[in-house]
């Protein structure tokens, strides 16, 4: 922050333009946000889509009119994407997904403070150990 | 987000979904939980504008550096030890006084992740995708970036396979200095085009 022309240019720039500020933003603004970027990067490595799928299904979520002008949802528009995506390639289905989210939260409200989160301590059990527990 | 309940812990429905797809995608073998943490430090501490701006410094000292970064940005930055995950091909579009080149991406945010990190959140946000093809000369202006009226703005729509890197014209008094120095006047902005690089102090 040396008072240069270069930081005033930025702050009229985030107040004038109608464009956002955080110029320096950090990347992620929440860990689920870093967590779903990551699962997408190593999804890719893995070959499940090409990065012109990938492009294809960010754009025709962030392209919804209900988009916010700031770019603030972006990465709720990428889980959205990266959901449909594996639906689509039928890694991963809406309701199994919905059915864990559920029992993730279960989870989290079933553990004391301070301890990790674990799937085990949802009070309802486990659909994903079940639906594994199958094919035994 | 939602923090009306008092529990203990609470996760949040975004928190919860990725939670969820982690665990089927771990599950199904199609990812590595510690892999994942990998990725995100790199992105978060690693990769950043620094790379892209120690790319443009080389080619401001080394001229031969420069013509490779004009016939093959891809080789070019990957000699530096830059290399695209996606291995999509890179482009470095030279600003000289006639023409001043913008980066944008109208699809998405396709970004040159290797050398700049993550993109801002104004590239992500519709008014700059939308703005920056209409109208250059204005988005710039908002930047507090004015360009002579002869000087042209030339566009540059990023794709998943093709990703620009602007290399900006060194600035005046910079002559003489390392190319360490030289890289700390290249910012971010200066590289994505809606910036210049700054002048020496």
């Amino acid at each position: 922050m040396s008072g240069r022309d270069g930081e005033s240019v930025k702050e009229r720039a985030a107040a004038q333009a109608g464009l956002p500020p955080g110029l320096d933003e950090p990347a992620f603004a929440e860990p689920w946000q870093a967590q779903a970027f990551a699962l997408t990067v190593a999804l890719h490595d893995k070959g499940l889509f090409s990065w012109s799928e990938w492009a294809n299904a960010l754009s025709l979520e962030v392209k919804r009119p209900e988009a916010a002008p700031d770019g603030g949802d972006y990465y709720e528009h990428w889980l959205a994407a990266l959901e449909k995506l594996l639906a689509v390639k039928g890694v991963a289905m809406p309701e199994a997904v919905e059915a864990l989210a559920a029992a993730w939260q279960r989870a989290a409200r079933a553990t004391p403070h301070g301890q990790p989160i674990l799937l085990e301590n949802d009070p309802e059990g486990n659909p994903a150990k079940e639906s594994m527990q199958g094919n035994s | 987000m939602s923090s009306d309940h008092d529990h203990d812990n609470e996760l949040d429905p975004m928190a919860a979904r990725v939670r969820a797809l982690e665990t089927i995608l771990t599950q199904k073998g199609l990812i590595d939980p510690a892999a994942i943490d990998v990725i995100v430090d790199t992105y978060e501490t690693k990769v950043g504008p620094r790379n892209g701006a120690k790319v443009v410094a080389k080619a401001w000292s080394d001229p031969s550096f420069a013509d490779w970064l004009r016939r093959d940005a891809t080789a070019a930055i990957a000699s530096l030890g830059f290399t695209g995950r996606q291995g999509e091909h890179m482009r470095a579009v030279f600003n000289t006084p006639d023409t001043h080149n913008l980066v944008v991406c109208t699809l998405c945010s396709c970004y040159p992740w290797s050398v700049l990190g993550l993109p801002p959140v104004w590239y992500k946000a519709p008014p700059y995708r939308s703005r920056a093809v209409i109208d250059p000369r204005g988005v710039l202006e908002e930047f507090g970036l004015t360009l002579p009226a002869e000087t042209k703005i030339r566009v540059w729509d990023s794709t998943a396979e093709l990703r620009y890197l602007v290399v900006p014209m060194r600035p005046l008094g910079s002559e003489g200095l390392s190319e360490e120095a030289l890289a700390d006047l290249v910012t971010r902005d200066s590289m994505i085009g809606t910036g210049l690089a700054r002048e020496p102090a």
